[in-house]
């Protein structure tokens, strides 16, 4: 990450250098802690209002249902989640709300499921194996249906968007896929402790 | 039909899980409340992460090296026969997710709801996560600072994705090219 950012910031200098536009970085970075802000506050109030009603999940038995239905299938993918970790029953919450779309509902599972990985972390700073293969399969973007797109088409004049669902998601399934065998393939060659 | 059970999922969810929380005896009010008060800590404490991320990306749009990028890989996509008008899209969708819905509009706008080139950009942003955000934000809220194989695993994915993106527009529009 230290390098990502290292090479974001500084190729930008020198793009902009060249391109004499360095007059727009400078704008670019009030406008990127702006909007950075206005992200972060914008959650808050959608952030509370999920985290309230997956308390109520919680404290009612009904993720520790979920969990024992899908824990033999996301076992192996997580091998250091504790069986009695709700964790299990909020990965599949959250990536059921990815896939349906339902982004709003998803981000505050998917930051509560950091949190309970977090609970069993021995290095606070570091990555967990579990962490990395939650956040590819979330990376990859797995999706149902595209509706945002399918708007947008529709809203141009497509004579028929809803075209796009096939191919799309066969796209994202085999992304998806992916990202699940590299994140395998990843762990056992990035030992923690390695390299950054 | 797709539109109304999206829009009916979120409601009949809200509704299974009060309804099971009132069933097994659950103060549904006071716990929910205990519940939403992690809601302001959680938002607050991702500021730094992204605030550090889209200065840099914002600044990386703003400088043009963008277009560098493209017209490097201009050549390759030419040969593919692929048009360049998606170039923009292919950098961004990992990046942002507003801006790519914007250059989605765009390109839908200038090149004709029905063109190969907006079907191809569909897939790609259909298919697509902002994958340096989730990151970001998922990483931040826990405080982890050393990100492993995450974002490695995300790069594959996401140019897993563009590929296949590029192969099944070929595939399944064929006649719009």
């Amino acid at each position: 990450m230290n390098y990502i950012f290292f090479f974001l910031i500084g190729i930008s200098i020198i793009a902009g250098a060249v391109n004499n536009k360095l007059g727009d970085i400078t704008s670019a970075i009030v406008s990127g802690c702006d909007i950075a802000v206005k992200i972060a506050f914008s959650l808050i109030g959608i952030m509370a209002f999920w985290l309230g009603i997956m308390r109520i999940a919680e404290k009612s038995g009904l993720i520790t249902h979920i969990s024992k239905l899908i824990y033999p299938l996301i076992k192996p993918l997580f091998s250091d989640i504790k069986k009695d970790s709700p964790a299990i029953g909020d990965i599949t919450m959250s990536i059921s709300a990815n896939a349906l779309g339902l982004t709003n509902a998803a981000t505050p599972i998917g930051l509560k499921v950091m949190k309970e990985l977090q609970e069993d972390n021995k290095e606070k700073d570091v990555a967990t194996d579990s962490m990395c293969m939650f956040l590819g399969m979330n990376t990859a973007g797995f999706q149902l249906i595209p509706a945002t797109v399918i708007a947008v088409l529709a809203g141009l004049g497509c004579n028929n968007p809803t075209k796009i669902i096939i191919p799309t998601l066969i796209v994202t399934t085999l992304a998806f896929i992916t990202a699940i065998i590299t994140a395998i393939i990843l762990k056992k060659v990035w030992k923690i402790g390695g390299a950054e | 039909m797709f539109e109304k059970i999206s829009l009916a999922i979120l409601p009949v969810l809200i509704l299974l899980i009060l309804t099971f929380g009132i069933v097994k005896k659950v103060p549904v009010y006071e716990e929910f409340v205990e519940g939403a008060k992690d809601g302001f800590k959680v938002s607050i404490s991702v500021i730094p992460y992204l605030v550090a991320l889209i200065v840099a990306i914002s600044m990386f749009r703003a400088s043009g090296a963008l277009d560098w990028l493209g017209s490097l890989f201009g050549f390759v996509l030419e040969r593919f026969s692929i048009p360049t008008d998606i170039i923009p899209i292919m950098f961004t969708r990992s990046l942002s997710g507003s801006a790519t819905l914007g250059l989605f509009s765009e390109l839908a706008a200038t090149n004709g709801a029905n063109s190969f080139v907006t079907f191809l950009a569909a897939i790609m942003v259909g298919s697509s996560e902002t994958t340096f955000y989730v990151l970001s934000v998922y990483f931040g809220s826990v405080g982890i600072k050393k990100f492993r194989y995450a974002i490695l695993t995300g790069i594959i994915a996401d140019i897993t994705g563009i590929v296949l993106a590029i192969l099944a527009a070929k595939l399944f529009f064929p006649a719009s090219i």
